[in-house]
């Protein structure tokens, strides 16, 4: 079967029976291109850490970069492998703007037989002006990644 | 202690245990990722509730800002359908900056399905 990551993606964010966090939380896809996949998070009252200011918590940004640069990984497969998240780290450029949406971009940097390295940014409109920067590490928890060209 | 609106939506709720915040966290469709596990961020949202929790204990009735800078969230076990429990411990606690190390776990603390180190920067009511 043809690898398409708009239909993965929302399979995963929009089909309710599958969807657990990621459905609660309302991420949908947003878009792809080589190399790159983004997933966005509406605003919504229920996401607010603090609740002064109206940001959004860190828990969703975490959880939109978790399935941003999961599906990045995917997407470098060009096909489903069954993994877990390893590590996530996260640094806070600036504060998101409330009630602004939050996009998340996922990268795939490499694919190793066990271990997929990604990194990516979440931004509000401006890719050039990111809310914040990850790093991510998966592995594969059924069997291996496919072989995927350098 | 009150909880942000974020909470409510992981459906987590406060306890102090020895005199001390833990988050507990249900398990349910809402905070699930693939089949029958947590979603990791659910995860790093039960720790990072519980590591700012951690910083607004220690910093009793002072009046104050936690802004986080960032975190590194290890995924040690899968999260199964079980209650999960979190709880923040301050590794420093400085004018500006806290550090804090939160872990996670379900039956057994001394075997946790996560872990993160966070640094906040903390804003003082001045005056």
């Amino acid at each position: 079967m043809d690898w398409d990551p708009t239909a993965m993606a929302r399979y995963l964010l929009e089909t309710p029976s599958v969807a657990g966090h990621g459905g609660r939380l309302g991420q949908r896809y947003h878009a792809h291109g080589v190399g790159w996949i983004e997933v966005a998070q509406p605003w919504h009252e229920d996401l607010v850490g603090d609740e002064e200011t109206g940001i959004i918590a860190s828990g969703p940004i975490i959880a939109l970069m978790d399935v941003a640069t999961s599906l990045a990984v995917w997407h470098r497969c060009a096909t489903f492998v069954a993994h877990a998240t390893l590590d996530l780290r996260i640094d806070y450029l600036r504060p998101a703007r409330p009630r602004q949406i939050v996009i998340g971009r996922g990268e795939c940097l490499r694919v190793t037989r066990s271990i997929a390295f990604t990194r990516g940014i979440a931004h509000d409109g401006d890719p050039a002006d990111p809310i914040a920067q990850v790093a991510a590490t998966f592995m594969a928890t059924a069997g291996n990644y496919p072989r995927v060209a350098a | 202690m009150t909880l942000p609106p974020y909470a409510g939506l992981l459906g987590v709720t406060l306890e102090l245990v020895d005199g001390l915040p833990e988050i507990v966290m249900p398990f349910g469709h809402h905070v699930v990722g693939r089949p029958g596990y947590l979603q990791g961020g659910a995860i790093a949202g039960l720790l990072e509730v519980a590591a700012v929790a951690a910083v607004r204990h220690a910093l009793a009735a002072e009046t104050a800002r936690i802004k986080p800078i960032n975190a590194t969230v290890d995924f040690m076990r899968g999260g199964r359908d079980h209650v999960t429990r979190a709880a923040g411990e301050i590794t420093r606690l400085g004018a500006r900056i806290a550090t804090v190390t939160a872990v996670a776990w379900q039956d057994d603390r001394a075997r946790p399905i996560a872990s993160a180190r966070m640094n906040y920067l903390i804003e003082r009511a001045t005056g």
